[in-house]
């Protein structure tokens, strides 16, 4: 035998962000004996460097099923907040009473109100949303600029605190018996004795299951059990103010005000491979941008900013795959681990667990990538 | 609440809420306020409840200061020099602005 350890497990999750981390929990409420590998404080986290938001408004213009899912995963969230509040006595602080998503000039006005018309009129009306003047903005919230031509608002929408819910998940996963490793670099995985075996540098695991959940590093490790699923970096910089009277009634895609009063200045898109370091001209743009909207921060001191990478499909759209070649093994991706964290803890969870869930998940399959 | 471990040691003036105290000299605002027991320092502008430092090492933000006129200043990050002037941001006092 060699040095390193073999252990046995029935499902094996790599990955304990907030996608691997929910669905773990799900799976974990099965009974399952788990195991989630999670890597090390190097690794890029999109769970602890993202927005928080619990977004619907605008996402699936272009492809239906993920409009409905977004929704539906939202919609889940009072529920799914109380139900980690009750098991875990931590309160992740959802706010969920809207979204706005400001519009600076015209061009962004009409852009807009043609994406959200879309999303309308391809989910069949079922989303509520409004396209606000700046009066009727400045109703809402009064702090924004006159300048402001308006917003786009969906009732849908709201934040929590990503990090509260990564804390919440993990101390779900610790009550429920899930054995937690981290800095588990995971080196290659392969079929054998009738399930799986997961090789990382100090251990072997066995498992009836594997569910890759491990952000951008999915299209590596997944590639071993016959799961292709392509995949980029998106980064986005984030900047941070001191704590200040709380005035935002809701989330907004461009600031978002936590419980404590701190504002996240956001909704940054760069396409600059594996690179998670903040530019002091995005810094400017997202400080000029915000200030636009609200002239009343020019006083508030940015406190630090930082860069984290969305984990990108080619379509943006997550991808909920079972390996055909080796059925057992899972490949979960997407960059919205907050607003489809319940339906990741309970759908997604159920479906891996064997419930019948393909109607759910047949839009979201890799294959859509293969042309 | 806290003694200085030199009796003997240096003190210098510095304004406080608009009052001369002494405090040593060459410590951290923070540890000055700490040793006139001055606290809060600050309130929550959400909550309302009272801080006072807490990491001393820069990262916690709690032990914000106006320092000179500038605000939100993080006392345990800036050292006490004579003739300094510091108001603690309670939001009951009327000449914060806040």
């Amino acid at each position: 035998m060699s040095a390193v350890s073999h252990l046995d497990f029935d499902t094996v999750v790599v990955g304990g962000g907030l996608v691997g981390a929910a669905i773990a929990c799900g799976i974990a409420k099965s009974g399952a004996k788990l195991a989630v590998l999670d890597g090390g404080d190097r690794d890029f986290r999109a769970s602890r460097g993202n927005f928080g938001l619990v977004w619907v408004q605008g996402k699936g213009a272009d492809f239906p099923a993920y409009a409905r899912l977004s929704a539906s995963a939202a919609r889940q969230w009072p529920d799914f907040a109380a139900e980690l509040l009750d098991a875990t006595g931590v309160d992740v602080g959802l706010q969920q009473t809207g979204g706005y998503d400001f519009c600076l000039d015209a061009d962004e006005w009409r852009a807009r109100e043609s994406e959200m018309r879309q999303v309308e009129l391809h989910t069949g009306g079922e989303f509520e949303y409004r396209m606000l003047d700046n009066a009727e903005l400045r109703k809402h919230i009064p702090e924004v600029s006159p300048q402001v031509l308006g917003a786009s608002y969906s009732p849908e929408d709201g934040h929590v605190n990503p990090l509260y819910l990564l804390r919440a998940l993990h101390r779900r996963l610790d009550d429920l018996g899930v054995e937690y490793r981290a800095r588990q670099v995971v080196c290659s995985s392969s079929p054998g004795d009738g399930g799986f075996v997961v090789n990382t540098e100090s251990h072997v695991y066995h498992c009836q299951r594997v569910v890759f959940c491990a952000g951008l590093s999915n299209e590596r490790l997944c590639r071993d059990l016959g799961l292709h699923v392509p995949l980029r970096p998106l980064r986005g910089q984030l900047l941070i103010t001191d704590r200040v009277p709380p005035f935002l009634p809701a989330a907004t895609l461009q600031v978002r005000q936590t419980r404590e009063g701190t504002l996240q200045i956001g909704d940054s898109h760069e396409d600059v491979g594996l690179d998670e370091s903040t530019t002091l001209e995005v810094v400017t743009r997202l400080a000029r941008r915000a200030l636009r909207i609200f002239p009343h921060l020019a006083e508030v001191r940015l406190n630090r900013a930082w860069g984290a990478l969305r984990v990108m499909t080619p379509d943006g759209v997550p991808v909920y795959q079972q390996s055909d070649e080796h059925p057992g093994a899972y490949a979960i991706s997407c960059h919205s681990g907050v607003t489809l964290a319940a339906l990741h803890s309970r759908e997604i969870a159920g479906w891996i667990c064997g419930e019948p869930r393909e109607e759910l998940v047949a839009p979201f399959t890799a294959g859509r990538f293969d042309v | 609440m806290f003694k200085l471990l030199d009796e003997a040691a240096e003190l210098v003036e510095i304004e406080l809420d608009g009052e001369a105290v002494s405090v040593p000299a060459d410590v951290s605002i923070a540890a000055a306020l700490l040793y006139l027991d001055r606290l809060p320092l600050r309130q929550s502008p959400v909550s309302g409840s009272g801080r006072a430092p807490f990491c001393l090492m820069g990262i916690c933000f709690e032990c914000l200061v106006e320092v000179d006129g500038l605000r939100d200043q993080r006392a345990c990050q800036r050292k006490v020099r004579p003739g300094m002037r510091l108001r603690r941001q309670l939001l009951v006092s009327a000449e914060s602005g806040a």
